[in-house]
């Protein structure tokens, strides 16, 4: 598990300094006017996103799979990036955004609704199909809402806004949106890795995980915070992006030791380096207007995912 | 060390039950289908809260204690086990010291006490049936628990795996565990357990060692079939059905180990 953290961290290294000079112009610290402020004020907060939001979902995707113990699961079965996305579009529909705080709190506070309404639901009895059922319940709700927004938007350019905002995107962000997500996503991963040992004894079903001493009530209780902290907080400044925290466990689990506590972290870093490099894509195709990364998260995911599930079909014969 | 149930009732389940476990022996929980058995289990594992009565560990309720003290005193095995993640099979050992909170050298011990030592760093699930069932009690024992309780532990293996997991699962019970069992096989029960615990609807129908327990009598009267053993003590076979009924030929129904 050392080896690949250290292996990721080290390809981090150097994928971050490179994506730096990646772009519709291509950089060169020395020559290119205004380098220091391209960097410092577009380029190195975009890439920090990348590295927080990536790694927030790759974490919540791995956390995710370990607690349904299944590797089809997906943080945004919570309906945590859902309700995320709710309360940005109805930020966006009354006309807020024009303040660069508010959407992201809008979202944050969609989040913390879904979360809450999750635990309400569930209640104390820890029974995890139950608590799958009332995320899928709160994720359709939330998708319905947001629809009705867009129907509901006054005029053709708000419902254009929502539209495209929902593509996800690290376009034009700020410091302000690292500095309101990178706190953020370090908590949801810190307490996701507190989920650990509990998602280990799971792999071993509900029952013997209980006779382990393992309290599924606590467990919830630590995955709703670090899956709505790492998510929502991604939502909040990136928009809806798909896939990563399904497809990232996928590629990192054959690098560790396949317990789900040792696959959080390699999970984190990873998904960062896959959300930096997509957003690398995003910026140099030569597109009259920028390719959305939601959209090219889910234009690579989709086929790899593809080849994966050809792959496990043909381990299966 | 005792594992007592006093009057517990759940739901449809269990009504009434009341028996004192000791530890040190190897105690059998056999009944058809539906009669309460893997639920009487979970009950003394401290996984079903019974609606009335109480699961008594040396005396004291086992709904008061830690959640993490209890699993350190009883270890749980279930009837169908589930491994989500290929892990290595020292890792999935290694799982039965989380109440512990770790500690190298009883995984070690369980690994060399039930011989898979070699197989310590192969993913599990290139494992075949006995093997593996051989890699969850080891999760079992690398916890040191003062009470094994398995459901069917036996059910999924051939005679000679079945034989082997028995003689480990004694020496535990020498070694000062308490070991229960819910067993189908009534001639595993009768050959290899100390006593007996019969169930029939839920309810207590007989306890006491295994040649009284399961008598014929008992055997028809809860299980409505017609049965006799054959055989010499300690090695007796069930014969079941209308070969049963059938004098003197001793060619079908259930086998012995």
């Amino acid at each position: 598990m050392k080896r690949s953290i250290g292996f990721l961290v080290l390809l981090l290294a150097v994928a971050i300094p490179l994506s730096l000079l990646t772009g519709r112009v291509w950089l060169d610290p020395w020559t290119t006017p205004n380098a220091a402020v391209i960097l410092g004020e577009l380029r190195l907060p975009r890439a920090l996103l990348a590295v927080t939001v990536g790694g927030g979902l790759g974490a919540a995707g791995a956390a995710m799979q370990g607690y349904l113990r299944n590797p089809l699961a997906d943080p945004g079965l919570f309906g945590v990036a859902p309700g995320a996305a709710l309360g940005a579009v109805v930020s966006l529909l009354f006309g807020y955004a024009a303040s660069a705080w508010l959407l992201p709190l809008f979202a944050l506070a969609g989040a913390a609704g879904a979360m809450l309404l999750l635990a309400l639901i569930a209640g104390r009895a820890g029974g995890i199909a139950l608590f799958t059922l009332a995320g899928m319940m709160i994720a359709s709700l939330a998708g319905a809402l947001t629809s009705l927004a867009i129907s509901l938007a006054p005029n053709a350019f708000a419902t254009d806004q929502i539209v495209v905002w929902l593509m996800g995107a690290l376009t034009d962000r700020t410091w302000a949106d690292v500095a309101l997500s990178a706190p953020l996503t370090l908590a949801g991963v810190a307490v996701l890795r507190l989920a650990g040992r509990d998602l280990d004894a799971l792999t071993l079903g509900e029952a013997v995980a209980r006779s382990l001493g393992v309290s599924l009530g606590r467990l919830q209780v630590l995955l709703v915070a670090g899956i709505g902290l790492t998510v929502g907080s991604g939502v909040a400044v990136a928009g809806v992006i798909g896939f990563v925290g399904l497809v990232v466990p996928h590629l990192v689990r054959p690098l560790t030791d396949r317990r789900p506590s040792s696959l959080i972290v390699p999970s984190a870093l990873a998904g960062a380096l896959l959300v930096l490099l997509a957003d690398c894509v995003c910026r140099v195709l030569p597109l009259v207007t920028e390719l959305r990364l939601g959209i090219a998260l889910s234009l690579i995911g989709a086929p790899f995912f593809l080849h994966l599930l050809l792959k496990m079909r043909r381990e299966a014969v | 060390m005792t594992l007592e149930v006093q009057h517990l009732t759940l739901g449809h389940r269990l009504a009434d039950v009341s028996a004192s476990l000791r530890a040190g022996e190897i105690t059998a929980i056999c009944g058809p289908n539906g009669a309460g058995k893997s639920s009487l289990l979970q009950c003394l594992a401290g996984l079903l809260t019974a609606a009335s009565g109480a699961v008594l560990l040396d005396d004291a309720p086992l709904a008061a204690l830690h959640a993490r003290e209890r699993a350190r005193a009883i270890g749980y095995l279930p009837q169908h086990g589930e491994i989500a993640w290929d892990m290595s099979v020292r890792n999935l050992v290694a799982l039965g010291r989380l109440p512990h909170g770790g500690g190298e050298a009883p995984v070690d011990t369980a690994l060399n006490s039930l011989d898979l030592e070699a197989f310590s760093t192969r993913p599990v699930n290139t494992l075949s049936g006995g093997e593996k069932a051989r890699v969850v009690l080891a999760r079992v024992l690398a916890g040191e628990p003062r009470w094994i309780l398995a459901d069917e532990p036996l059910a999924a293996l051939d005679l000679a795996h079945q034989l082997a997991l028995l003689v480990h699962l004694r020496r535990a019970a020498q070694g000062g565990a308490g070991v229960v069992l819910v067993l189908h096989d009534l001639a595993l029960a009768m050959n290899h357990a100390d006593r007996v615990l019969v169930f029939e609807g839920g309810a207590l129908a007989a306890d006491g060692a295994p040649a009284i327990a399961l008598g014929t009598d008992l055997i028809e009267r809860v299980w409505r079939v017609p049965v006799r053993w054959l055989g010499e003590p300690g090695a007796l076979a069930l014969v079941a059905g209308q070969a049963a009924s059938a004098a003197g030929t001793p060619s079908a129904g259930r086998g012995s180990v």
